[in-house]
């Protein structure tokens, strides 16, 4: 068996008394998109953060490549995170730079190239997630929501990383555009060989970009699979989220 | 021990801020001296406490110089002694009143405005996609403001300093009927190049403390518009305090032998 590209083992992170994270396991392999479905709360975001070290999980172990990454230093960290892309969940844009500067940071603080070229290529990435060039020179304030998530889905592809993490990138996109970012999702796993982990509550995002789906509740992985499965599934949790309804197992409002 | 357990704590967490704020400035200081350095954010940092504080810093120093002139004139005409407003003007500015007041008034300027900006990019999580781009936040928003505080405040300061001792002559010409030509003599002859030199020293160790306290609170601001607002008064309250007890600390290892 190949080593995946990712591996989270037991992964525990607490915040005082409120266990986010208990136990936590989540393997995804070369090439794959896994998209993680949850109710609101349950700890999704907090789970990229510690896969970015953003924060620090308390016990169990992540490791990238078959690296370890729990406790290491910065400059190993620095040399990880190289390899990975981030869409945040509030887009997170630099509000000091325009767009452009923003989807091309990676690929200036790497060094990659001028700045010239490089306003080029934000340019082209910015088309492909339908934002023309007009809105290049704007500042992040001057930008609509959804105008916003996109800029900072270019930004996590820009410097074309061998892994991505996207949380939530669609959320508050028509279902159009919506469509467009799934599409650009799909052909960064399929066409780069990309490794792909999002983070969606739309059930249609989430047939079209994965390959595998796992749900997250009360801080473990309840179930995981394919997402030809998703909907054959006995799982009362899975079967209540994915259909939305109110009544069933998970409690509204109150999990975790 | 309920009565014990509050001091205790609060024992501690001074414990906690004292060591974290000394590994931060640790940390920031070992980024000011190693590549990759930003230029271009140290200019924009530069221009936006030397030449954007211009204003503020001139007027102040201009009306201090001026009601310097006034009192002490008003003082020394007493004891006959009018003769001494043109070098009390030029020593109180020069070692004091043009760093402490310049200090305090980029305190309120660049200090508030650091702590906010960083404040809102940590609570916004925008220090957090800079680490995921391969950027040191340290390095990328601490240390150009750390390196323009210290190289800007000794150049505002001379020009506060100068314009200063201007307020003091347009007074004392002006107001106070003295001859223009002995009023500049008696400025020099008794000013010491230590005086000005002083002056410096308290400018550049100011405008460390300004850009620390700003970078500092800001970056370890937590929750939202409200702690971001938190952050800014500290910073401005704690650059202040900081920048009083260093006064006193500098001038007494300056003048006290
Ligand atoms: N910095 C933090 N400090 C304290 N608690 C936090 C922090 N970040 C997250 N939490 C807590 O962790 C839990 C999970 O948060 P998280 O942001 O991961 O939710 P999520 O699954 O991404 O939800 P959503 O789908 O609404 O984005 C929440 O209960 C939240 O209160
Ligand atoms: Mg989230």
């Amino acid at each position: 068996m190949t080593t995946p590209k990712l591996e989270l083992t037991d992964v525990h992170k607490r915040f005082g008394a409120n266990r986010v994270l208990d136990g936590f396991d989540l393997s995804v392999g070369r090439g794959e998109s896994v998209v993680v479905l949850g109710g609101s709360g349950t700890g999704k975001s907090v789970m990229l953060k510690c896969i970015l070290g953003l924060l620090h999980p308390e016990a169990g172990s992540i490791k990238v490549d078959g690296e370890e990454t729990v406790g290491i230093g910065q400059r190993e960290r620095d040399r990880i995170n190289r390899q990975i892309g981030m869409l945040f969940q509030g887009a997170a844009l630099f509000d000091s730079l325009p767009v452009w500067e923003n989807v091309a940071f990676g690929l200036l603080a790497q060094k990659r190239c001028g700045r010239r070229s490089a306003r080029d290529r934000a340019v082209e990435i910015l088309g492909q997630v339908g934002l023309g060039e007009r809105i290049a020179d704007l500042y992040p304030a001057e930008l609509s929501g959804g105008m916003r998530k996109r800029v900072g889905l270019a930004r996590a592809v820009a410097t074309r990383p061998a892994i991505m993490f996207f949380d939530e990138p669609t959320t508050g996109l028509d279902p159009i555009m919506s469509d467009v970012i799934n599409n650009l999702i799909c052909s960064s796993v399929k066409d780069l060989g990309a490794t792909a982990l999002s983070i969606t509550h739309d059930i249609a995002s989430a047939r079209k970009i994965a390959d595998r789906v796992a749900m997250i509740y009360q801080g473990r992985i309840i179930w995981a699979g394919a997402v030809a499965e998703m909907d054959q599934v006995d799982n009362p949790y899975v079967d209540q989220f994915i259909h939305g309804r109110a009544e069933g197992p998970i409690t509204s409002g109150m999990a975790g | 021990m309920p009565v014990l357990q509050p001091i205790g704590r609060m024992f501690l967490s001074f414990l906690e801020a004292t060591g974290r704020l000394t590994l931060f400035t640790l940390v920031s200081l070992s980024h000011c001296v190693r590549p990759p350095f930003y230029p271009r954010l140290i200019g924009r940092q530069m221009l936006e406490i030397g030449y954007f504080s211009l204003p503020v810093v001139g007027l102040t120093a201009i009306f201090t110089g001026m009601v310097l002139a006034l009192q002490s004139h008003t003082g020394f005409s007493r004891f006959s002694a009018e003769g001494a407003v043109a070098t009390v003007v030029v020593l109180s500015i020069t070692r004091e009143l043009g760093p402490v007041l310049a200090g305090l008034m980029v305190a309120g300027r660049i200090g508030a405005a650091m702590a906010a900006e960083i404040g809102t990019m940590r609570v916004t999580e925008q220090i957090d996609a800079l680490t995921t781009l391969s950027t040191n936040p340290y390095k990328y928003l601490v240390a150009p403001r750390l390196i323009a505080g210290v190289t800007m405040l000794p150049l505002l300061v001379l020009v506060a300093d100068s314009i200063g001792v201007f307020g003091g002559y347009l007074i004392g010409v002006y107001r106070l009927d003295f001859n223009p030509a002995s009023y500049l003599t008696r400025t020099w002859e008794y000013l010491e190049i230590m005086d000005v030199v002083s002056g410096v020293v308290k400018a550049a160790v100011y405008g460390f403390i300004i850009a620390l306290m700003g970078c500092y609170h800001g970056y370890h601001s937590t929750g939202g518009a409200q702690g971001v607002g938190g952050a800014t008064t500290n910073a401005v309250v704690s650059a202040s305090i900081l920048i009083l007890t260093f006064n006193y600390v500098i001038t007494a290892l300056f003048f006290s032998s």
